[in-house]
């Protein structure tokens, strides 16, 4: 069976057709090509997958394409503006957060969300927060960083409106 | 301009990966393609009675269906394995077929059956669910020491006593005799256990024949493509090489597991010529689980003979290594080796012996994970010096100073010959042990695992001090071993006519940033700007020939290989420079890009150097046009790293659970280019090993079954399990790479899970337990405490 779904991705609105079975990974990578949202389980485990929708980080293995009809959904592609990176993307290259690169825009929309959620994470928060995202290059060390650069960058610009 | 080598130069490669722009093999999407979807055994041994596949093919969107039938018909062969291990007779290694699908008889859970191929991969999995598979179930075996008991289920009729082979190193009767001699002897029996390598982008694959000009494109997400395009060219489709091209995109991780020439390559390169049309196959994670190489899992009876003084004066090793049911490229070479030959450690002992049972079971094939026999090596000597420690009442750092081959550079000293074969180039064990103990703040930290105790707080230390062979390494000499490929490296500097420069290297990035650390040694040696200089790899149209990554060898290797193109280019710079500067070569030197009369201001930049050899009209009689230069580079030894890890522990005894206080690791690995990237290699290592040490396993049930087959049985490590990481580094240059680079990858995996095994027994040592085995998690530390 088929659905008609209307969803705004990184700001672009979309008509789409979907199988009600299809899920949102499946449908931003291969409808929308927006292959930045990677796939790397089938357990909803590895967290590669994270987008935001409507403001919240989800694994977009476990939500179907049909769930989102009326939403707005941010992935990776969408993250930076204007040319200039966001700066939880600033801090993962800055702090050398990422090796491979294939969790990464995972790791990243989840540390988005954290930082909304919580300007001032503490390591343990930032542990705890990205524990549903798997990397296997960096041990972590680097992602903690990359996501406090971002947290300080982040809090001196508020200081500084 | 300041030098380039030894700065923390944020990555290159890095921009399109944090905007999704990164490229992998699953992202592409040719026009007409199709999608594969395997059928693979649910049985670890049993016969395929009847393949019914009507149902599937007549289904709308269904391209094709092959079963092993079709394949055997084609007449393709296996994929071969890549290393000849014979037994210690003299006996040729038992080498069974690996068919891309089976015909007749299914030797692990997972074995490829059948391929469905579809317009669509939803298709293509509905589509596999109307095949009908009669099995007639077998018994089965996966324990390697059950498998080489008489009357054990047989794996291949070709191998009796499901050996593969036996193989031996190092002086037995002199092993023998100095274990009776000795003073005490410390023997520990364990299981190192299989582990998967869960390389975060699962294995893919596209097939892409172009009839017009018979072309065969494979894109795949391998480690070394140019190896690949040779075994799957000469060995399994007997195709012609120059018509096959290799692409390795962006690949997500790979950790040995890619390494790997894979049934699936073939297999889509062989439909997509069928069909006329591309093939794409993506693995599930769950079939990850069941068919990436494996590593590790050995069973192993190890002693340690010491002096009265607590000088080792043997070490004697019985392994069994599981291969699983089939050989996989480089399996055979990792339990004996890349494990036997690194049983001289640090230390002194005057007399080795090893003896590794090679073993078939009905399992996954094992084959090299991050460290590869090294970190099985290191196990063995550190759990068992350490052990050794405890029960001579001697403090394990100070038995490990004891019994450290003393310091030597590789240049005024000769290299240290070990008793297992290898030649270590270089080293400083002792600087390396002592500053990680300054870091801990050892003597400090007795005093306070002593005030903790009274207050009913278990803290624990523990030591690993490694080495590791890497830069894999002389083509004869692994070539006398059994390997069967040549393991040099090759590299092309093309200076472009504006003076930017292209590099072609057969080495291949998936993570550890060969496009920044490359590009610096480049840029640093011609005085020119990064941003000048393009790395180009993972395609075997555009890179000449490469050996891929693995072994910690790119930087050693391949490095080495743009080192060598990087003169030639100098060298035919300096002839044109002469020229333009009406000096003779001699007189020129070559710094910050350009050539200079020696003395005088008279010089000439590199740019202008790159345009005249393309522009050639005012031009040295006789000399070539272009700036254009191949290498192959083959190293004379393999480069040794070497380091200490030191794990602080603090166990509850009440729920077993081990928390992680601190992780301090000193490595020398040689000159370093980016500490940065250095550092995040030592990072990712060291976790892994700490999975290792505390949560991974692979679990077989006894029908075959790999009970641990998904992120919910398969623990991996997560950012709350881990802390920050204290670092550093001490250098001893390798001696015999232009360079001094000794490799980093491998490091941090292969020093860290005895440290923290070592650590959770010291936290524990009030409660005399000798061992537990691997992974230490709360359930087995709690039955080793309260004896259930």
């Amino acid at each position: 069976m088929n659905l008609s779904i209307q969803v705004e991705v990184n700001g672009k609105k979309h008509k789409s057709n979907v199988e009600a079975r299809q899920l949102l990974v499946y449908y931003l990578r291969d409808q929308l090509r927006l292959t930045g949202t990677h796939i790397g389980c089938d357990t909803s485990s590895c967290g590669s997958c994270t987008v935001i929708v409507d403001g919240k980080a989800i694994k977009s293995c476990t939500m179907l394409a049909a769930q989102v009809d009326g939403s707005s959904i941010k992935t990776i592609e969408g993250l930076a503006g204007n040319g200039e990176m966001h700066p939880v993307q600033e801090g993962f290259r800055e702090e050398h957060g990422l090796q491979c690169g294939f969790c990464t825009p995972g790791m990243i929309m989840t540390a988005v969300d954290l930082l909304e959620r919580n300007p001032t994470p503490t390591e343990m928060d930032i542990r705890h927060a990205l524990e549903g995202n798997f990397c296997r290059c960096t041990g972590y060390h680097n992602i903690v960083k990359a996501v406090q650069y971002a947290a300080d960058k982040m809090g001196k610009e508020v200081a500084h409106v | 301009m300041c030098s380039l080598i030894g700065q923390p130069v944020k990555r290159v490669e890095d921009r399109r990966f944090i905007t999704g722009k990164g490229r992998y093999t699953d992202d592409i999407v040719l026009p007409n393609m199709t999608y594969a979807y395997i059928i693979r055994s649910p049985y670890a041994h049993a016969k395929i009675l009847k393949i019914d596949v009507s149902k599937a093919i007549a289904m709308e969107g269904v391209v094709a269906v092959y079963t092993g039938e079709d394949i055997a018909k084609a007449g393709i062969n296996g994929v071969p394995c890549g290393w000849q291990v014979n037994f210690n007779t003299g006996e040729t290694m038992k080498e069974p077929p690996h068919p891309l699908l089976v015909k007749d008889k299914v030797l692990h859970v997972g074995d490829s059956v059948a391929v469905v191929i579809a317009e669509t991969r939803e298709i293509s999995v509905d589509a596999s669910e109307m095949i009908e598979i009669d099995y007639e179930e077998l018994p089965c075996v996966t324990d390697p020491l059950k498998a080489i008991q008489k009357g054990a289920p047989l794996v291949h009729d070709i191998a009796p006593e499901n050996k593969c082979f036996v193989w031996e190193l190092g002086d037995r009767q002199k092993t023998d005799d100095h274990i009776a001699k000795a003073h005490h002897v410390t023997t520990l029996e364990f299981i190192n256990q299989r582990m998967i390598p869960n390389a975060i982008e699962p294995r893919a694959a596209i097939g892409d024949y172009d009839a017009t000009n018979e072309k065969h494109t494979l894109y795949t997400s391998s480690q070394n493509p140019h190896l690949i395009r040779l075994l799957m060219c000469a060995f399994v489709l007997g195709l012609p090489e120059h018509k096959v091209r290799v692409v390795a995109p962006d690949v997500g991780g790979g950790f040995g597991s890619k390494i790997f020439h894979y049934t699936e390559e073939a297999l889509v390169t062989w439909a997509s010529r069928q069909l006329g049309r591309p093939v794409k196959w993506t693995a599930e994670r769950s079939e990850s689980f069941i068919t990436d190489a494996h590593g590790r899992d050995h069973v192993t009876k190890a002693e340690m003979g010491f002096d009265k003084d607590g000088m080792i004066v043997a070490l004697r090793v019985r392994t069994a290594a599981n291969l699983g049911a089939y050989l996989s490229t480089f399996s055979t070479a990792v339990p004996t080796y890349l494990h036997g030959t690194l049983l001289q450690g640090l230390y002194t002992t005057p007399a080795i012996h090893v003896e590794v049972n090679g073993v078939f079971t009905h399992t996954n094939a094992v084959d090299a994970y991050r460290g590869a026999g090294r970190p099985e090596a290191t196990y063995v000597l550190e759990r068992l010096v350490e052990t050794g420690a405890r029960e001579l009442g001697i403090d394990p750092a100070e038995l490990r100073f004891k019994n450290f081959i003393p310091p030597f550079d590789g240049v005024t000293q000769p290299g240290y010959q070990t008793q297992v074969a290898l030649q270590y180039d270089s080293g400083n064990y002792h600087a390396v042990l002592e500053r990680a103990l300054e870091m801990i703040d050892y003597k400090n930290f007795r005093k306070e695992q002593a005030e903790a105790r009274k207050q009913g707080k278990f803290l624990g230390i523990g030591f690993s001090t490694y080495i590791e062979a890497c830069g894999i390494a002389p083509s004869a000499v692994v070539g006398s071993l059994g390997a069967r490929a040549g393991l040099f490296e090759s590299a092309q500097v093309r200076i472009q006519p504006t003076g930017k420069v292209s590099v072609y290297t057969g080495s291949h990035s998936h993570g550890q940033g060969h496009e920044t650390t490359f590009a610096q040694v480049v840029a640093d040696k011609f005085g020119i700007s990064m941003n000048d200089v393009e790395i180009v790899h993972g395609d075997s149209d555009s890179v000449a020939f490469g050996m891929g990554t693995y072994g910690s060898r790119s930087l050693a290797v391949g490095g080495s290989a743009i080192v060598k193109s990087i003169e030639k280019v100098l060298q035919k710079g300096a002839k044109i420079a002469a020229h333009k500067l009406e000096a003779a070569e001699a007189d020129l030197e070559f710094a910050n890009g350009k050539w200079t009369v020696k003395g005088t201001d008279k010089s000439i930049g590199f740019a202008d150097i790159a345009l005249t050899a393309y522009v050639p009209h005012d031009y040295p009689q006789g000399l070539e046009p272009g700036l254009d230069f191949s290498s192959f580079y083959d190293p004379t030894n393999f480069t040794y790293p070497y380091g200490a890890h030191i794990a602080v522990v603090e166990v509850d005894v009440e729920t077993g659970k081990t928390t992680l206080k601190r992780f301090v690791a000193c490595d020398d690995v040689g000159n370093v280019i980016n500490p940065m990237i250095v550092d995040g290699q030592i990072h990712g290592g060291v976790v892994q090993g700490i999975g290792q040490a505390l949560f991974e396993e692979a679990v077989y049930d006894d029908h075959g079954q790999l009970i641990t087959g998904s992120y919910m049985d398969y623990t991996m490590p997560r950012a709350d399990d881990i802390p920050m990481f204290e670092v550093d580094r001490k250098v001893t240059p390798c001696p015999h790479n232009p360079l001094g680079v000794k490799g980093a990858g491998e490091a941090g995996t292969i020093g860290s899970a005895p440290a923290v095994v070592n650590a959770v027994l010291d936290a524990l040592s009030s409660f005399n337990i000798k061992d537990i085995n691997m992974p230490l998690t709360p359930q087995k530390v709690w039955k080793a405490i309260h004896g259930k």
